[in-house]
């Protein structure tokens, strides 16, 4: 742990020897690299959510722009661009124009925190690949996100009609309250590590935990404050079957049903930013980020590896959630979040800080105690639902 | 009153829908008011009520009328909801309809009885087969026609699977409307097994006009036995699947059970029929009841629910399926060999090959394609259980070719007055899901 301090305050060793133009040149020529990089991958992103969405339900999908039609998603902006912008009549004109703004920067802004990969050392500068690394990270993550919500709530209110009015509503409700859980999950990370930074938290889970196993948030804390984190993050995401906002089958579009044209393509491009930036923090917070049980110290291509193979899983989970889920309603939406999810985040942060306090050293053998139990109450609960549900009978008898 | 307020009700009052649209309380009467609140299942005419018995608190600033429809992605082709809302809480709903109205009832009158088929079969696009034997079995019984036992056999055949497909693609829409957009998918999939048999059967696989007064247009294709069969064992697993994305599923549960409920006496006031009067307990299906053709033969249960929710609406339309593949094997089983269209001379036209060597089947042919058969003069109703209830057929002959008056009582039209009561007190999200489990089919409430 004393070690792991010592580290931890070092930051990023780009600055270390002053800043000089190289330096300003090196985090230029990153944030433009991350900028290609995120929008490269929500190209990727869109395509493979089609792709993978088609082969679940027997389609084909996109087929026809280059090979797999893998250049569907920039056939599909182009096209955007091309549209006309319409403005409707009685919109707030100003905040009509700003609200995708506030959408898309936030999601940009938030992925400039997450480490991406270990150390490269460019022109003898030694400089880590993360865009920006400053000592309050988390938090940092957590205002740009609430910023977002601006965004979704202002386009519905600006826009001067009844269903994006609706969707607003839902929007500011739900990403307010599921903001919450997520901080509270999140405040479980930050409580282990001592730190707000996201670079001290993936080196913080570098290592290996009871010899074998990866020394990962998401055992050490005991799986909760992970369970938590996906299930807020997806509503925070408005992805199903969270996407109240957008439910297209009860509001036609949600919050953006007056946008056309690229004020639309910003806001679709923002859904996938954040889905893609809530993937990689999600690897970030409890799953080592760029650290992989085998291969952390081969190069530092094989951090960057470990950590897009990561994120791509969540991304699939995403996906996969989508082609399964029913949508939640407004008032079970709401439930889950305040009667389940606050009060089951807020004690386990309560249990894994006494454990903290009382046994620094083998609390994530209690807390994986804790767990077994837990889900061993929760298998007989379902277990019995599920003999109750399959008895024939309860519907459907014979007349 | 504000003046965009009174804008639009002056536009409102120009149209003819006008007076169908839902005012503010201040300008609604206090029956009308009543009806759409769901507060009273009817009033009958002269019937004053002191709407203070009824009065909600209700501030007319904290409410909003929002429009649901025609173009809205869920309401199941261009039924129009009108909704006041209390935040997402539906205090009255008003269905307006009207959008795909193109007068078939009045069109049928100008086509002959053997033309009627194309016509009727449009209506309920989804069960067209139901909508040409209900007609046909008018047809028939103002004839006194006799239909050979295999003509029938086949007519049972062929409405069986049109209800598989039909409440298969009711619960590909109903899993969309609740955001199981895999649902959709799976449902049309395995409607296109059905479509494809209606397609070798009867040429088309929608609009047939394979069921015509006197028998069907064809016999059934050769190797027609497998076919079915197919689709008899390929239903099953696929409803189990079904039972695994959804009836298994605690979401789907949540938005369906509790949803929408309608009692068993508000279903009979208001004269629901089919799933939606099944749902709430009431064993009433025409085919068991007041059985036609041959249903009264084969064996099968009529599946009843409990507590009339969407829910109970999706388990019985599920099983209705597994009854409908119990129906489908005992056809097959028992199809008999024989004419599969009556040899009536008046009614049925000559063979194909008989064309090319008599004249007089030449004459005889073209004169029952150009003028019609003559129907005696007198009125009948008949009814036939179809996917979504009781399909009626209204039929006045006065003595000639062409009906006097054709009526269809669709039985969408019916259940769609259930809406104000199934949606009181729900959020805009029940709403999507009650509309859904009415499956109402535009063509049939509009005719």
């Amino acid at each position: 742990m004393a070690l792991a301090g010592a580290v931890l305050a070092l930051g990023d060793p780009l600055f270390s020897k002053g800043v000089d133009g190289g330096v300003l040149l090196i985090v230029v020529g990153k944030a433009v690299a991350t900028l290609a990089l995120l929008l490269a991958s929500v190209v990727l992103m869109i395509w493979f959510e089609r792709k993978i969405i088609s082969d679940m339900q027997n389609r084909v999908g996109p087929n026809r722009a280059g090979p797999w039609g893998i250049l569907q998603t920039l056939a599909d902006a182009f096209k955007l661009f091309t549209k006309e912008d319409l403005l409707p009549e009685r919109a707030d004109r100003r905040i009509f124009r700003l609200a995708p703004y506030l959408s898309v920067v936030p999601a940009f802004l938030a992925f400039s925190i997450v480490p991406v990969g270990g150390f490269v050392t460019i022109a003898h500068h030694r400089t880590q690949l993360q865009l920006a690394d400053p000592p309050v990270g988390i938090l940092f993550l957590l205002a740009v996100s609430s910023i977002a919500v601006y965004g979704i709530m202002l386009a519905g209110w600006s826009s001067g009609s009844k269903y994006p009015l609706l969707g607003s509503v839902r929007a500011s409700a739900q990403m307010v309250s599921y903001e919450a859980a997520l901080g509270l999950s999140v405040a479980a990370v930050v409580l282990i590590t001592g730190s707000l930074s996201t670079r001290d938290i993936v080196i913080d889970q570098h290592g290996h935990l009871a010899g074998f196993l990866p020394n990962w948030n998401v055992l050490r804390l005991g799986f909760i404050p992970f369970v938590i984190f996906l299930i807020a993050g997806t509503a925070e995401l408005n992805r199903p079957p969270f996407d109240l906002v957008e439910a297209e089958q009860e509001l036609v579009g949600g919050y953006f049903t007056e946008y056309s044209s690229m004020r639309f393509g910003l806001f679709y491009l923002a859904e996938f930013m954040n889905t893609i930036t809530m993937s990689a923090v999600n690897v970030t917070l409890f799953f080592g980020g760029p650290d992989g049980p085998w291969f952390h110290s081969v190069r530092w291509l094989g951090g960057i590896v470990w950590f897009l193979a990561k994120t791509v899983v969540f991304l699939f989970s995403y996906v996969w959630l989508r082609a399964t889920l029913p949508r939640f309603r407004y008032d079970q939406l709401m439930d889950l979040g305040w009667k389940r999810l606050i009060p089951l985040s807020l004690g386990w942060l309560l249990v894994l800080a006494a454990m903290i306090v009382s046994r620094p050293w083998g609390f994530s053998v209690v807390a994986g105690g804790l767990l077994f139990v837990a889900l061993l109450a929760r298998a007989v609960m379902v277990g019995r639902s599920a003999t109750d549900e399959l008895a024939p009978g309860p519907v459907g008898e014979a007349g | 009153m504000t003046t965009h307020d009174q804008d639009t009700a002056a536009l409102a009052a120009e149209t003819s829908e006008g007076v169908q649209e839902m005012a503010p309380r201040s300008a609604t009467e206090s029956a009308e008011l009543l009806l759409e609140q769901g507060a009273v299942l009817r009033l009958p005419e002269g019937v004053t009520v002191d709407p203070g018995d009824f009065n909600v608190e209700v501030n007319p600033d904290e409410t909003m009328i929002i429009n649901m429809g025609p173009q809205h992605p869920s309401t199941h082709g261009v039924l129009r909801l009108m909704m006041e809302l209390d935040g997402e809480t539906v205090l009255r709903t008003k269905p307006v309809i009207g959008y795909l109205h193109t007068g078939m009832e009045k069109t049928g009158e100008e086509l002959t009885y053997l033309q009627g088929g194309t016509n009727v079969t449009r209506m309920d696009y989804l069960a067209p087969l139901h909508n040409e034997l209900v007609f046909s079995l008018a047809v028939e019984a103002l004839l006194a026609l006799e239909v050979p036992e295999r003509a029938t056999w086949i007519r049972m055949l062929m409405s069986e699977l049109n209800r598989l497909s039909s409440h298969v693609l009711w619960m590909a829409t109903n899993g969309m409307d609740l955001g199981a957009v895999s649902m959709m998918v799976y449902g049309w999939r395995e409607r296109e097994l059905v479509l494809s048999f209606f397609e070798k059967a009867t040429g088309l696989r929608m609009n047939h006009n394979y069921i015509r007064p006197g028998g069907v247009a064809a016999d059934l294709p050769p190797g027609w036995e497998d076919d079915v069969l197919a689709i008899c064992d390929a239903f099953p697993p696929r409803l189990a699947e079904y039972d695994d994305l959804l009836t298994g599923q605690p979401i789907f549960r949540e938005r369906t059970e509790g949803v929408g409920v309608l009692m068993p006496q508000e279903a009979i006031a208001l004269s629901a029929s089919g799933p939606i009067l099944r749902s709430t307990g009431v064993e009433w299906d025409l085919r068991r009841d007041m059985p036609y053709m041959f249903y009264d033969q084969v064996d099968f249960d009529v599946i009843v629910g409990t507590y009339g929710d969407c829910f109970d609406r999706y388990a019985v339309r599920l099983n209705e399926m597994r009854e409908s593949i119990r129906i489908i094997h005992q056809v097959v089983e028992r199809m008999p060999r024989g004419d599969y269209r009556s040899q009536d001379k008046k009614v049925t036209p000559p063979p194909r090959a008989r064309i090319d060597e008599s004249m007089e089947a030449l004459i005889h042919h073209f004169k029952l394609f150009t003028e019609g058969f003559k129907v005696p003069e007198g009125e009948v109703y008949t009814a036939v259980e179809s996917p979504r209830g009781e399909l009626g057929c209204y039929l006045v002959s006065d003595g000639s070719a062409k009906p006097y008056r054709l009526h269809i009582r669709g039985p969408s039209f019916a259940n769609l007055q259930t809406l104000p009561i199934m949606l009181r007190g729900g959020l805009v999200a029940d709403a999507v899901a009650v509309i859904s489990s009415v499956d109402p089919i535009m063509g049939e409430v509009d005719r």
